[in-house]
């Protein structure tokens, strides 16, 4: 091994108490509380409130990376992020994709 | 390719360098199952879209709306977020070099996924025997294929990290066990990643209006 490899940045990784997976648990709680409550609420109308918790399910993506999965730890080149950053690009293109063609069924049908 | 698996560097938790990448053979496999997971999110992206697509085809049968029990699926949705918690814990004890709590906290882990599934296949029962079974409508086949494939998902990680547990008791942590348990955890985040999506695109939109 080379010295470049044993440079692993730690996130959360020492220590006594486990603050930053505390913190992180708390943080997918509230989100998911608020998400639930707004939808049982109906605070606002139905495409406002779509964007509002998917934006919520997007921001757990990152707590869930950085608070447990420890996405900042690499061994050399972080290919992982690169290859989980292609990996979001092709979901986006499939599920965006994929609406879009099908709202042409109206014109064939 | 030889791999050099060296023992020495065991004692690392107390500087710096974890045991899980301590040797390159398992930095390599953790950076291979970082792989993984970016094509099982594509497999998850294709389902996804085909329930996005297919939600309102009901051909009669019964809805989201009709179907969705709020308690049940809120109950699912905050014991899995509970059980990526406990498993983040387990692995800050691993890292800690205290076997003992990280087996008690995979331990609480194992027991909440199993909560996870058999609620879920309660779920599942109580659709069925409404007559809302996976051939009954587009929707529910959509349905069932998406969230059932996550529910596999965590069954297999369950018995996945049972059968850790038992490598750690037999062999204590080294450097293999310890990058397996990490996998392992990395598994586990990644199925609530996916689950909070479920649970926002499938149950909440579900029920809203």
């Amino acid at each position: 091994m080379t010295d470049k490899d044993q440079t692993i940045v730690t996130a959360g990784g020492h220590g006594r108490f486990p603050w930053s997976h505390v913190i992180g648990y708390i943080f997918s709680l509230v989100l998911t509380l608020v998400a639930l409550l707004m939808v049982i609420n109906h605070v606002a109308s139905g495409g406002m409130l779509l964007f509002v918790i998917l934006l919520l399910a997007t921001i757990q993506i990152f707590i869930q990376l950085f608070f447990f999965m420890h996405i900042t730890e690499k061994h050399g080149p972080a290919y992982h992020i690169i290859t989980l950053a292609v990996a979001l690009f092709f979901t986006f293109a499939i599920i965006a994709g994929s609406l879009w063609i099908m709202t042409f069924t109206q014109l064939s049908s | 390719m030889a791999v050099d698996v060296d023992h020495s560097v065991v004692k690392s938790a107390d500087h710096g360098t974890m045991l899980e990448y301590s040797t390159e053979d398992g930095a390599l496999k953790i950076l291979g199952f970082w792989f993984f997971l970016a094509q099982d999110m594509i497999l998850f992206a294709c389902l996804f879209a085909t329930y996005l697509i297919l939600h309102n085809r009901t051909a009669g049968g019964p809805s989201a709306m009709q179907l969705f029990d709020v308690p049940g699926f809120a109950a699912e949705t905050f014991i899995l977020l509970t059980s990526s918690f406990t498993y983040g814990i387990a692995t800050f004890q691993m890292r800690n070099n205290r076997l003992k709590s990280m087996l008690i906290w995979m331990g609480i882990t194992v027991l909440l996924g199993l909560s996870f599934v058999s609620l879920e296949l309660k779920e599942f029962i109580t659709y069925v025997l409404q007559g809302a079974t996976i051939s009954r409508s587009a929707f529910l086949s959509a349905f069932f294929t998406l969230v059932g494939t996550h529910g596999l998902h965590v069954t297999l990680g369950i018995f996945w990290m049972i059968s850790v547990m038992i490598q750690l008791v037999k062999r204590g942590l080294t450097p293999v066990t310890a990058r397996k348990a990490f996998i392992v955890g990395l598994y586990w985040h990644f199925l609530d990643v996916i689950w909070v999506f479920i649970f926002t695109v499938v149950y909440l939109t579900g029920v809203m209006k």
